[in-house]
């Protein structure tokens, strides 16, 4: 077995609340003929059982790359993963030959992803498939499979399952089509469950019904939820802690309430401060002004600084704080909350 | 926040999309006056890619050796023949050897680019032709004219190109219609068009009708624009970028189906000269003189790769995606 | 520096007898719907088809749109919003009904009258990769509708033009010969934007304008989209299924459910008392922003999916998922009235309840 670093103490500890899953310093690239992007830049986080952990973050921020390295799904080339411990059940999974990670993902780890349709083959009935997992990992024969996939189907609260396990992917609904999809996840009663953005594609009605839905499963099963999306709301509603995401890394992390309540990244606070709520009219807007950064041409020092309006340069910023050339750490700012912003303190407002 | 603060904001949008976007030249010159058309910037980046000056300088050199055949035969005449030299090696004086009636292979070769050019290029035009305008309306229009037209297709894909083109060859000359009763060139690229375009009209339908469903379509349709207009701007620079790179291809594969009826002698007949001739006379003395088979399918083969290389640039030219 | 656009506000009056009369005056109706309906027939055969049922997509609207103000339009997939903003562009041909516009029914115009409606109502899409054709310029794109409608802009001075409309929905004008793909998912957006204003138009239907968007940049576009109705006196119809992007911009809201609107009043109506049970559900659906609020509201969980728009429920659409649902829901179809609520309700059993809870100060 694999020696655990001193640097990641809290993964192999295990019983308690003790984290399950530790990612530690991740780096992912792409690398093409003309240019390396770098989409992951040095994540680490951890999630325990029972918690909801949301990885919040726009268009390429990484979120969905970082959690494609954790189930080992990335296209190797052009993806590389240069850096990074992935701990899980106390082995660095990074470390271990293939087959043996697969083994210890296969069960222990799961992903839902956000288009259930292209994720189901189209030509097997949905009891098949979701029967496969039983028969693949457990050996179980066809038939006790199938009974397997109705009592699942029945969990994920999918009417009349017995009827329609014989039913092919496209006979179903949006919602129902993801519920098939968390049946699959959760067959093997996986530790952690990553879920990305597993409700874009569903109106907001059916959105409410799979997130209750994955609550109920968590509560009853004890799993970690790993929650990747771009919806304020649904972090707020769902989620225990929120890590956003800007460039390929964390930018902030806290309690969904400390964050949302009172941002400690710019960032964060332009996003609160650019979606309108719905329980008000609001007024006029506040965007972000500009584009998210070309993660092949990251801005020097904090990447956010070409869109941050409370940025610091030159003669402006204190020494060894400038913005467009000192990158800010990820920094205990107050008790319980991570910050990368050299002003961090300033945006508080304490 | 001020709208003067509000433009800047926006402006500094840009100037960060500038970098973004990663251009060589970020900034063009418009003070010029001029706005760019997509042929003429197509124009400009044909121009940069050394593949398409390759094919058409070889490409150039084809075309005159079919209009001019004297000046590339150095002096040799094709049917000049003298059964003393037959099957002779290639040699200083005569580049490409003899063939077996003793006759100067240099300017055979040279004087078959004529016909075998004229049948691969003329074919690919009325390939190109039918299947662009057939593919169009079939797909533009779509409901019962798509359904007849496809059908059409159907049936044209059910004769085989070859035995098609043989039937039309062979019934030609007795009856009276102006080009195909001459059982010339011109007779052989329209026989082997006629049964061959269905994969061009297949293609551009296909393409039609996956642009027609597009948004800009749409925008362009809710702002007026008539069916024509939107056909011509819109939907066929969008349609026939794939049908280019298959008719370059298929200038090759019709000079060589020419050989093919030639060899099942209702082709082009001697005393004609074409390539697919040469070769076809040539594979029963590649042992012996292999030099009979090669030089004709080495010029064969130059000439389907000069116009596969300006298929292949004028596609890349003509999707703003690829330039660089 | 946007003079020429501004001029744009004003629509430009014809002399023809045909064309169009003036614009009303702010806040009186510009465009009615009146019992819109589009059947899409389902068809079977290759060559000779038969039609073997319909889809009711559009089955039933009615609405109006006044001068100056934004109609937001809501309703989850296939209810058949996007449906609505293809008929009001005439795109699509309605079943039944009609779309007075200037009080001239769309569907009676004939050439002229019809070519100068298409002028004066644009469209915006939702995906900003597929609306812009990747083979034209940026300045062709823009300027594409005056060969079109060559009158609005004379041929000499178009490049000017076209630049001047870039500058004013943000874009920078010296990047008028790029592509669409050399552009962001937001500036492409603004550039479709440019597109609609270059027309002069009264309307321009939003259809999902920033649903493709990144959060941090959608906000622009919402701004910009109000900034260009200030500036030019435009009326929107915002069709989205983002309630919170919908509230924030719109004066009035129409909510769709299966073809038909099930609810309609001012934003303040509509999300602070929804009466009908689909938009409290709805609406307690909506995920909140604030950590205090969580919790606080009614949640209100349907079951089952969306019936089939080919074969839909008798009587009230909405009672096979509906908890008031009564015998008389099945027999009669709810007409969209006030039943004392203060707003229209197509509810037998309307009743105001509010869902999302009131921010705490």
């Amino acid at each position: 077995m694999t020696t655990l670093p001193g640097s990641a103490p809290s993964v192999r500890d295990g019983g308690g609340s003790a984290p399950i899953l530790a990612v530690e310093d991740l780096f992912v690239e792409f690398r093409t003929r003309e240019n390396v992007v770098n989409a992951v830049n040095g994540i680490s986080y951890t999630v325990s059982s029972g918690e909801t952990l949301a990885i919040l973050g726009e268009s390429g921020s990484g979120k969905s790359v970082s959690a494609q390295a954790i189930m080992g799904i990335l296209d190797t080339p052009p993806a590389q993963v240069p850096n990074g411990e992935i701990w899980f059940e106390g082995r660095n999974l990074l470390t271990l030959p293939a087959e043996e990670q697969r083994k210890v993902r296969g069960p222990g780890i799961s992903m839902i992803f956000q288009d259930a349709l292209s994720s189901l083959n189209p030509v097997y009935s949905v009891g098949f498939q979701i029967g496969e997992m039983f028969r693949a990992h457990r050996g179980l024969s066809r038939k006790e499979a199938k009974k397997h996939a109705v009592e699942l189907m029945d969990r994920v609260r999918i009417p009349a399952a017995a009827q329609r396990v014989n039913d092919y992917p496209h006979q179903f609904s949006g919602g129902m089509r993801q519920r098939v999809m968390i049946a699959m996840a959760i067959a093997l009663d996986p530790k952690i469950l990553i879920a990305d953005e597993p409700t874009t594609a569903l109106d907001v009605t059916v959105q409410a019904q799979v997130m209750d839905l994955l609550k109920d499963l968590q509560r009853e099963t004890g799993m970690g939820l790993v929650l990747i999306t771009h919806d304020l709301g649904v972090v707020n509603e769902v989620a225990d802690n929120v890590a956003v995401m800007y460039a390929g890394r964390i930018v902030e992390r806290g309690t969904v309430d400390d964050v949302f309540t009172r941002p400690a990244h710019p960032y964060t606070e332009g996003l609160m401060n650019s979606v309108p709520n719905v329980e008000v009219k609001g007024g006029r807007l506040q965007p972000i002004t500009g584009q998210p950064p070309n993660l092949s041409k990251i801005p020097s020092g904090c990447p956010f600084h070409p869109r941050c309006a409370r940025r610091r340069l030159g003669a402006e910023a204190a020494p060894g704080r400038d913005c467009a050339g000192d990158r800010p750490p990820l920094r205990l700012v107050v008790p319980g909350r991570e910050a990368a912003c050299h002003y961090s303190e300033e945006v508080l407002g304490v | 926040m001020t709208d003067s603060q509000q433009q800047q904001d926006l402006l500094h949008d840009e100037v960060q999309a500038g970098t973004t976007t990663g251009l060589a030249s970020p900034s063009v010159d418009v003070t010029n006056d001029r706005q760019n058309s997509l042929w003429s910037d197509a124009w400009k980046a044909l121009k940069r890619n050394p593949l398409f000056w390759i094919g058409a300088v070889l490409g150039l050199v084809f075309l005159v050796m079919a209009i001019v055949p004297q000046v590339f035969a150095r002096g040799a005449d094709p049917r000049d023949c003298d059964l003393a030299n037959s099957r002779q090696t290639p040699s200083s004086a005569h580049w490409f050897g003899y063939d077996q009636q003793g006759c100067d292979y240099l300017a055979n070769v040279v004087y078959g680019a004529r016909s075998s050019l004229i049948i691969g290029v003329v074919a690919v035009l009325v390939v190109l032709l039918l299947g662009i305008v057939v593919g169009a309306i079939a797909g533009y229009f779509g409901g019962f004219t798509d359904g007849l037209l496809s059908r059409v297709a159907d049936i044209f894909y059910g004769l085989p190109l070859i035995l098609g083109a043989l039937v039309l060859l062979r019934v030609g000359p007795s009856t009276d219609l102006p080009i195909i009763s001459s059982r010339g060139p011109g007779a052989v690229a329209i026989a082997l068009a006629l049964f061959g375009w269905m994969t061009a009209m297949r293609l551009v339908r296909s393409q039609v009708i996956a642009v027609k469903s597009s948004d800009y379509v749409a925008a362009a349709r809710a702002m007026g624009a008539s069916s024509p207009r939107i056909l011509v701007r819109h939907i066929l620079p969008n349609a026939v970028a794939p049908v280019l790179v298959y008719a370059t291809i298929t200038i090759g594969v019709l000079i060589a189906a020419e050989a093919t009826l030639s060899y099942l002698g209702v082709g082009l007949q001697r005393p004609a000269i074409s390539w697919g001739l040469q070769i076809d006379a040539g594979q029963d003395l590649l042992r012996t003189a292999p030099h009979l088979v090669l030089f004709p399918s080495l010029i064969l083969t130059l000439t389907v790769m000069a116009f596969i290389m300006m298929g292949d640039a004028l596609r890349d030219a003509l999707d703003p995606r690829q330039r660089a | 520096m946007s003079e020429a656009a501004g001029a744009t506000a004003a629509s430009v009056p014809s002399d023809s007898e045909s064309a169009l009369p003036p614009a009303p005056p702010p806040g009186a109706p510009l465009l009615e719907i009146k019992g819109l309906k589009k059947h899409f027939p389902l068809t079977q055969g290759v060559v000779f088809k038969r039609t073997v049922g319909h889809v009711r997509a559009v089955d039933g609207v009615d609405l109006t749109l006044r001068r100056g103000e934004t109609l937001g339009l809501v309703g989850e997939s296939g209810c058949g919003k996007s449906t609505v903003s293809k008929l009001l562009v005439a795109l699509e041909k309605p079943t039944a009904g009609e779309i007075l516009y200037k009080g001239r029914d769309v569907a009676k115009m004939g050439g002229r009258a019809l070519k100068q409606y298409r002028r004066e109502v644009q469209i915006i899409f939702q995906d900003p990769y597929a609306s812009l054709n990747p083979r034209m310029t940026v300045g062709d794109i823009v300027a594409e509708g005056w060969s079109v409608h060559a009158d609005i802009a004379p041929r000499k001075g178009r490049l000017q033009r076209t630049q001047e409309l870039m500058d004013r929905v943000g874009l920078n004008p010296d990047f008028v010969n790029r592509y669409p793909h050399q552009f962001s998912g937001g500036q492409r957006q603004r550039i479709g934007i440019a597109r609609a204003l270059a027309l002069q138009p009264e309307i321009i239907v939003c259809d999902e304008p920033v649903s493709a968007l990144d959060v941090s940049v959608q906000a622009q576009v919402v701004n910009l989209l109000e900034d260009l109705q200030d500036d030019f006196g435009l009326s929107y119809l915002f069709i989205a299924h983002d309630l919170s992007v919908v509230r924030h911009i719109s004066d009035r809201v129409a909510v769709m459910y299966l073809g038909s609107v099930v609810e309609e009043g001012t934003d303040a109506q509509v999300y602070g008392s929804p009466s009908h049970p689909y938009t409290q559900a709805l609406l307690s659906s909506v995920p909140l922003h604030e950590p205090a609020l969580r919790g606080q509201k009614d949640r209100i969980l349907l079951q089952g999916d969306v019936p089939s728009p080919a074969n839909p429920p008798s009587g009230c659409r909405f009672r096979t998922r509906c908890w008031k649902a009564q015998d008389i829901c099945a027999v009669e179809p709810p007409a969209l009235v006030d039943r004392g609520q203060g707003h229209p309700s197509a509810c037998h059993f309307a009743e105001a309840r509010t869902v999302v809870p009131v921010d705490v100060d």
